[in-house]
């Protein structure tokens, strides 16, 4: 009796996969009962609340790999360098007090977030760069790179940590020095953790909410320029979500169109990084 | 010789500070960010703000309903996914054997953990609001958190319950407990206070959740309390961005207030947990 209350609180988890799944594709599978594959994959505008409707999806893709890009950009170098200080230079002590500090940065709202790169990141940055619109890809992408930074730093920690310590005292006996153990030795046997690490933090800047939504505009736009106004998946379900959509209209099913289009990018992402980590418990550097 | 060797130790203590700088710039980059959003709200800090109600004029705006919202879905979230994640947890620690409905119910909960959490307010949307015609009320929402909280809470639970050792469990046995009265009595009372600290943490990370609030439709202006859970409601981050989305600077400063009160919750949450843990966990030898 209890295991079986038991064993349903377990199902509930699989229960929830099954209803993301089934929803989205329900109500994906109305949506294109409008709008044509060829709409939806060979347009490059985005435009289904307007009178003129587009459904190009690239718009929004290209607005989500731009800000994901542009995160990954600022969180890669600033992560890795972070993990190597950890797990190579750092004091003990330095390392207990950094890395909660480090975690702080995962934990902050991201609503907060968006509101640091509107009024604080993206002023900063007009200072350098002229043409900087308002709102913008690259003072969002920056600041979610803060958000992404603890990732990366703490994965690709763990990955330099598994090292074997015999692999770097082979290079020091054959005459390395430090710099050399780290690049020649210590990261290409860590690379696989460090590429997991890396894809995670892509699937998470790619779900991101409200950073996007608050400081890079909602202007779908078929562009790379990280200076620009654009829209990313996420944004668009939000604004559509701020008015009143009735249930079953076209605008309604573009909503979980495009959240189908995000869940399988995340969920694509998150099966490779995994099946990197396993590769490394199995022992496959 | 001893010049070439000068000329590493020079480029090695580069390269250590350059990786120190960059573990510095996000350090740096905190006190910035918490910094801007206490000069900026400085001036709206005051006790008419956390007590007032919303309103068009900015210098009268209050974050009350934002607040007390926050507090009631909290509650409501953690009644749902509490239990719900403990008693998965036990299962999955204590019950299940080894085969292919265990493995399927471990790999869908680290999927779960990294489907972004917009995709649940999809979910939210359609299965509460319309489906279950709550509509865009507090156990709508809370319920739609609850499911978010959940990989996080079963994956705290599990580690807590793991680091039991099995000789306390053969002990109960061997004094003639039944599987569930060894659990009840022996394992969970010794795996609360770890197990606590890791759900307090999740759950003030859902009250700075915005985007599955805003697509299962919380209101962005709601001037009075909620009375029910069939209540509308609002939420802090929400009213935080209410207010940013506003052309007006002042109502700017209001969400940097609001952003600071925010911040300073998470704080008390995050040291609430830290206390806990510290005090809850006995002095055990085992």
């Amino acid at each position: 009796m209890i295991k079986a209350l038991l064993f349903f609180c377990g199902m509930v988890s699989v229960l929830t996969t099954l209803g993301i799944v089934g929803i989205l594709v329900f109500e994906t599978w109305g949506f294109f009962q409008h709008v044509s594959f060829k709409q939806f994959f060979g347009d490059t505008q985005w435009t289904p609340l307007f009178t003129n409707q587009h459904f190009g999806i690239w718009a929004l893709v290209s607005g989500t790999v731009l800000t994901s890009a542009v995160a990954i950009g600022t969180a890669l170098p600033l992560g890795l360098l972070a993990a190597i200080y950890l797990s190579e230079f750092a004091t003990k002590n330095f390392r207990l007090f950094v890395k909660p500090a480090l975690e702080v940065l995962a934990g902050i709202p991201t609503v907060i977030y968006g509101y640091f790169a509107l009024t604080f990141m993206t002023p900063f940055l007009q200072n350098f760069i002229p043409g900087l619109s308002g709102f913008n890809a690259l003072g969002a992408g920056i600041v979610m790179g803060m958000m992404i930074l603890p990732i990366i730093a703490s994965l690709s920690e763990d990955a330099i940590y598994a090292v074997p310590p015999s692999l770097k005292e082979g290079a020091y006996a054959l005459g390395a020095n430090k710099l050399a153990t780290i690049f020649k030795v210590v990261l290409p046997s860590s690379f696989s953790g460090i590429a997991a690490a890396t894809i995670l933090a892509i699937s998470r800047a790619i779900g991101e909410t409200m950073i996007v939504v608050i400081a890079a505009g909602q202007q779908p736009n078929f562009s790379f320029d990280p200076r620009e106004a654009i829209q990313t998946m996420t944004a668009y379900i939000v604004q559509v979500s701020l008015g009143d959509t009735p249930t079953g209209t076209l605008a309604y099913q573009t909503i979980f169109a495009v959240g189908m289009t995000l869940f399988l990018f995340t969920l694509l992402l998150n099966l490779f990084a995994h099946h990197l980590r396993r590769r490394i418990l199995k022992g496959h550097l | 010789m001893r010049h070439r060797f000068l000329k590493e130790n020079t480029i090695e203590n580069a390269f250590k500070a350059i990786c120190f700088l960059s573990i510095l710039l996000p350090l740096v980059l905190i006190v910035v960010l918490i910094g801007d959003a206490v000069i900026d709200g400085w001036s709206r800090l005051s006790l008419d703000f956390l007590t007032g109600f919303p309103s068009r004029k900015p210098e009268l705006a209050g974050f009350l309903p934002a607040l007390v919202g926050s507090f009631y879905l909290m509650l409501l979230t953690s009644a749902i996914a509490i239990p719900l994640g403990l008693g998965a947890a036990i299962y999955l620690e204590e019950y299940a054997k080894p085969g292919f409905l265990t493995s399927l119910i471990e790999i869908n909960i680290s999927n779960l953990a990294g489907v972004p959490s917009i995709i649940y307010g999809l979910l939210g949307l359609e299965l509460f609001v319309r489906m279950s015609h709550m509509g865009r009320s507090l156990l709508a929402g809370a319920c739609t958190l609850a499911l978010l909280l959940l990989p996080m809470v079963i994956m705290v639970s599990r580690e807590s319950l793991r680091v039991v050792p099995n000789s306390l469990r053969e002990a109960g046995f061997a004094l003639g407990a039944d599987q569930w009265q060894t659990i009840w009595k022996i394992i969970l009372p010794m795996s609360i206070p770890g197990a606590l600290t890791g759900i307090i943490l999740s759950v003030a990370r859902a009250i700075g959740e915005t985007a599955p609030l805003i697509t299962i439709g919380a209101l962005t202006y709601v001037a009075f309390l909620p009375d029910s859970i069939h209540s509308a409601f609002t939420a802090m981050p929400i009213q935080i961005f209410n207010w940013i989305s506003r052309p007006q600077t002042a109502f700017q400063t209001n969400a940097a207030a609001g952003i600071v009160v925010l911040l300073f919750l998470m704080l008390f949450f995050n040291a609430l947990a830290i206390w806990l843990r510290a005090r809850l966990q006995r002095k055990v030898y085992w």
